[in-house]
């Protein structure tokens, strides 16, 4: 098998743009220490020089803030700005620029629409159907929503293994659901959840759909126009940006129905002593100084994933994932959650036998190995699976077999610590 | 059976039978070490505690760690204590010390006994993360000695003890 077909992107180049990846953990005097593979991947990924350097040059050539001054350098800045949103908006296949609003990650975005759309439009007796796999960024704020509205907040069941039951979706579908809120890819399970097919049965009951793509769009294509989106969320530091900044994508005719979530600068037309008057799309939803260089730098990991190409940043990260399983099942011991390889994403996480998932994170770090500990913010769904915690690894399209094949090593080292006798 | 008497060498001596040599510098290293696996896979007292007069549970909602702690006091001695619970080896086995610890002990001792007497008792170096873990079975025996719970010593002391009641468990 030829390096060229084991791992079809030249990953050696790639990881040559992340200089965070060659980083050597725990060296002692006498010791070389050990490498970093950086398995967490769906708490925050790196960013290539290229997006580092895309910052320092608005910093030090074209910084100024956006849509305000008449000056030389305010132009700069508004231009390098929405350029960034046109990159956006073409990524996910937005029909117009307009509808791609700047927030300060999913979390706000969703938020934002939980504030905005919920309170104008929830009631009581309404119902916001979730599901039992979703992030908390995904449930809080609907059960806020639900606090201050009336509204109740339901949870279609997953099966055993990680997957939604759709068969009792229609049962769940009521005709007083308003909204279901639900994530592209389980940031948990890594799940592909079919959203085209979730949109078209819930618009087909009268209901909207916000669909949380935090895990999704870094990884999968998107097309937000394809799949008939009413609203998607995602961050920009989960795909090489910088945090801080994220995007709300909303249809045009609801957006524009909706009042503004923040008050304050650029979200008004006008303001009088006795009122205001919001804003066009997309300012109408970017109250104060917007997020500027951390938009500019997702614009340019947007570039960068763009010369890669997202589908072949998926099938390597399958290709990872199919190794992560065999490599896990024959250490023994382990119970994934999730389904196999083929219904999910770049994301493995596991309890092994007798071994808390804390005790595997910090014998991990001690092989350079970097994986995420703990309920990774989605408590109900560690309820339901009848666990407290899991370990959870992650790829992206720079990590490499070898990264995944040293996971297995070293959990067979942690299952011999554990068990000597 | 009469009760067994206080113990009366200073707190913390325990540790000396287990402590490593003290060259041995005491690293992140070590976290995993013989001594600590051994209070994990062998706890001392998991279970539940008989005759219990007061019972507290603490858990640490970032990670998920558990620790039940119940005493049977009398006459302002722990005459008997128990721990359960669910989580990393460090919060298991630090409560495995713990209660080794304090079983036997007057009050006034187990109240004087601080967080950071409880890091010492552990031994191994410890981030502030994991220092969290180390000290929930700590912060659930300090809230546990002003918890009494609904059945009280009084009923359990009427008629004759059950094995293993209030008196006679530390060892």
């Amino acid at each position: 098998m030829t390096t060229a077909t084991k791992d079809q992107l030249d990953v050696e180049r790639i990881r040559a743009d992340f200089p965070i990846l060659a980083t050597i953990l725990h060296a002692k005097a006498g010791t070389a220490g050990v490498p970093l593979a950086y398995l967490d991947n769906a708490a925050t990924t790196q960013r290539p020089r290229q997006v580092v350097q895309s910052m320092v040059d608005v910093y030090e050539k074209h910084y100024a803030n956006v849509h305000r001054g008449i000056h030389w350098l305010s132009d700069q800045s508004t231009d390098l700005f929405e350029e960034a949103r046109g990159k956006v908006a073409a990524f996910i296949g937005s029909a117009s620029t307009e509808q791609v609003i700047f927030t300060h990650g999913a979390t706000e975005s969703i938020n934002l629409v939980a504030r905005s759309w919920g309170d104008a439009n929830l009631k009581s007796g309404d119902e916001i159907l979730l599901t039992e796999m979703e992030h908390h960024a995904n449930i809080v704020p609907w059960q806020q929503a639900a606090a201050r509205t009336g509204a109740v907040v339901r949870f279609l069941p997953i099966t055993d293994d990680g997957r939604l039951t759709l068969d009792k979706f229609d049962e769940y579908l009521t005709p007083r659901t308003k909204l279901v809120a639900v994530a592209a890819v389980s940031n948990v399970l890594g799940t592909i959840n079919p959203v085209q097919e979730i949109i078209a049965r819930a618009h087909a009951a009268g209901a909207l759909v916000m669909v949380d793509a935090a895990q999704s769009v870094p990884h999968t294509k998107t097309d937000v126009t394809a799949l008939d989106a009413d609203f998607l969320a995602f961050s920009g530091h989960k795909m090489l940006g910088p945090t801080g900044v994220g995007i709300l994508y909303g249809k045009r005719e609801l957006l524009e129905a909706m009042p503004p979530f923040m008050g304050g600068g650029s979200m008004i037309r006008r303001v009088t002593t006795s009122g205001f008057e919001p804003a066009e799309l997309p300012a109408r939803f970017e109250a104060g100084t917007p997020p500027i260089v951390p938009a500019i730098g997702l614009g340019a990991a947007i570039g960068y994933l763009n010369t890669i190409g997202i589908d072949a940043i998926h099938e390597h990260e399958l290709r990872l994932t199919r190794v992560a399983h065999e490599v896990l099942t024959a250490v023994g011991g382990v119970r994934f959650l999730g389904p196999d390889p083929e219904h999910k994403s770049g994301i493995v996480s596991f309890t092994l036998e007798k071994v808390h998932a804390h005790d595997i994170a910090q014998l991990l770090d001690r092989q350079g190995i970097a994986v995420r500990a703990g309920h990774h913010c989605a408590m109900p769904l560690h309820k339901r699976l009848g666990i407290t915690a899991s370990s959870r690894a992650s790829f992206y399209f720079y990590n490499t077999t070898e990264e995944v094949e040293r996971l297995g090593r070293a959990l067979e080292e942690i299952k011999r610590i554990f068990r000597r006798k | 059976m009469t009760g067994v008497p206080f113990r009366t060498e200073p707190i913390l001596t325990v540790l000396s039978q287990h402590a490593l040599p003290v060259a041995m510098p005491l690293e992140e290293d070590e976290l995993y070490q013989e001594r600590i696996l051994d209070y994990y896979e062998e706890p001392y007292h998991r279970g539940a505690c008989p005759g219990a007069t007061h019972a507290h549970e603490e858990d640490n909602p970032l990670c998920g760690d558990v620790v039940r702690v119940e005493l049977a006091i009398d006459d302002g001695k722990i005459c008997d204590a128990y721990f359960s619970g669910d989580g990393c080896c460090i919060s298991q086995a630090s409560a495995s010390m713990l209660i080794e610890q304090i079983c036997g002990r007057r009050l006034d001792e187990v109240t004087a006994f601080t967080g950071a007497d409880m890091l010492r008792l552990f031994g191994a170096k410890l981030t502030p993360n994991r220092q969290k873990c180390c000290l929930l079975c700590w912060r659930a025996l300090q809230a546990a000695i002003y918890s009494p719970i609904a059945v009280g010593p009084v009923e359990t002391e009427s008629g004759e003890k059950p094995a293993g009641g209030s008196h006679d468990n530390c060892h």
